[in-house]
């Protein structure tokens, strides 16, 4: 946050609740990451290195949570400082969820692993949309990092783009699996992975919308596409 | 004087049943001035009816000074003086002809420190009633538990209402003094930081009480406790330098509020 409080010790807590949000944010943007990659080769291994750092996450979760309510507690920030802790609250509770949806992946993975071994669905959407979840979410910790709410609208304009492959995907998919029984399990597998992708997608969105909410102060959840940017702008 | 006036009744009366707020002061364009200081510049405000209104910001910016002119206070003190206008219910209180001691039973004032005379709690209530009413013992008597019960003192101070205002606790002077005020019937309450000589506890009770009183009367609060008047307030003043730098409603003044001035001294950057 720019400018200084007369007490020093509140910018050191304010400074140092976002600096965790973003090394819980690094931490899950690189599970997600993994997660992919453990999908894109069919690597065991990799699955179970992301279901193993899930604790981590969990764990910084409740400690930035605890954090914030001190921070309540002892400052009773307003204004902008009470955005920003309210904001950071709600934005790990994403990050944690787009974990777990990173944990899914690898779970669902690893079970095509141990039972199809490997499949001949075409999942170019999957690994697409995968790519463009990791950037979104990346693009949203910077948006918060830099509190840049143009950068943030963008990111909820981008989301777009992996519900379409998503949607895309599962029509593919469908017609797979009208096509060969057999390969409704392992599609059904393929149908989690791609819903816990387009999932990631929606957290990026909540987070890019909360800095919207810190720099703006207007509540843009469940608001039209055209007032949310309109309201970046301002 | 006041809403005396049968016009001013059924105006008044008229607003309030379609639903739109009443001021129940409306401050226009007021200066004002220590000597050749200029203590309050072009102040415009409305405070309205039956709502608390407080006022915040840094020492000397104002603030009771404001409080001050909104019952001539500062008519006391000579070389004090305020230009522009003052509205009470559309009477202009800043006017030459306008009845000081009348206006004040009708806007009353509470200060920092519990001010009790030193006569008996009783006498602390009916002394105020009598300058202005000529009521029967009874009619006292019931004047004064009726004052006293509004205060939330009654049950404490039922049983001594003869011994000394000054035998109270520092919380139920305040209290005794607020019922003061409330005694002779007043319409408005300013409140100049009552509650920064008490403790916690005296703090929350008149805090409570706050919240009672604003169903019948309407209320202008100084605090330096900026959680107090986010608290209490239905409605907040920042003021700077003699300035109304920004006014609006609580909620949006501690959430989002317009000015960045005004987002600095809430946030604890000013300095």
């Amino acid at each position: 946050m720019q400018d200084k409080h007369l007490s020093s010790q509140f910018d050191e807590d304010l400074n140092s609740l976002c600096a965790k949000l973003l090394q819980m944010g690094g931490l899950v943007e690189q599970q997600i990451e993994i997660a992919m990659r453990a999908f894109s080769q069919m690597n065991l291994d990799l699955c179970n290195q992301v279901i193993e750092s899930e604790k981590t996450v969990n764990s910084l979760e409740v400690e930035i949570d605890s954090a914030c309510v001190e921070l309540i507690a002892r400052r009773q920030p307003t204004a902008r400082d009470l955005r920003l802790v309210m904001a950071i609250s709600k934005a790990i509770t994403n990050l944690e969820r787009a974990g777990d949806e990173a944990e899914r992946v690898a779970k669902r993975t690893r079970r095509i692993i141990n039972e199809a071994g490997n499949f001949k669905i075409n999942a170019a959407e999957i690994k697409l949309s995968g790519q463009m979840a990791i950037d979104l979410l990346r693009q949203s910790l910077d948006c918060f990092a830099r509190l840049d709410a143009v950068a943030a609208a963008k990111v909820v304009q981008d989301d777009k783009q992996i519900d379409d492959e998503f949607r895309g995907f599962v029509r593919k998919l469908i017609t797979y699996m009208a096509e060969d029984p057999k390969m409704i399990s392992t599609g059904l597998d393929l149908l989690f992975i791609a819903k816990a992708i387009e999932r990631i997608g929606d957290h990026a969105k909540n987070i890019a919308e909360f800095v919207i909410y810190i720099v703006k102060g207007a509540d843009v959840r469940h608001v039209p596409q055209d007032d949310l940017i309109r309201e970046a702008h301002k | 004087m006041h809403a005396g006036s049968a016009a001013a009744d059924a105006a008044v009366a008229d607003r309030a049943e379609s639903g739109v707020a009443i001021s129940a002061l409306e401050i226009r364009d007021l200066n004002f001035f220590y000597g050749s200081f200029q203590g309050l510049k072009d102040i415009n405000l409305d405070i309205i009816e039956k709502k608390v209104t407080a006022f915040i910001g840094p020492s000397g910016c104002g603030k009771s000074t404001l409080l001050r002119t909104l019952n001539r206070m500062y008519d006391l003190y000579p070389g004090q003086r305020a230009e522009g206008q003052i509205s009470f219910y559309g009477e202009n209180i800043l006017a030459p002809g306008s009845d000081v001691n009348l206006l004040r039973s009708r806007i009353g004032m509470v200060f920092q420190k519990p001010t009790p005379f030193p006569m008996s709690i009783y006498e602390n209530i009916a002394f105020g009633v009598r300058l202005y009413e000529r009521l029967s013992k009874a009619e006292m008597d019931e004047r004064v538990e009726w004052a006293l019960s509004k205060a939330a003192l009654w049950n404490e101070a039922k049983d001594k209402l003869n011994q000394s205002g000054l035998s109270l606790s520092g919380g139920q002077q305040q209290r005794l003094c607020i019922a003061r005020s409330v005694a002779v019937k007043p319409s408005v309450l300013l409140l100049d930081e009552p509650t920064s000589a008490l403790d916690p506890i005296s703090t929350a009770k008149i805090e409570e009480l706050i919240n009672e009183l604003k169903k019948d009367y309407t209320i202008a609060i100084v605090t330096h406790n900026m959680q107090q008047a986010a608290r209490v307030s239905d409605f907040t003043a920042y003021m700077y330098l003699g300035e109304l730098m920004e006014y609006g409603k609580t909620d949006e003044i501690f959430i989002k509020p317009k000015r960045k001035e005004t987002e600095d001294y809430i946030t604890g950057r000013f300095g």
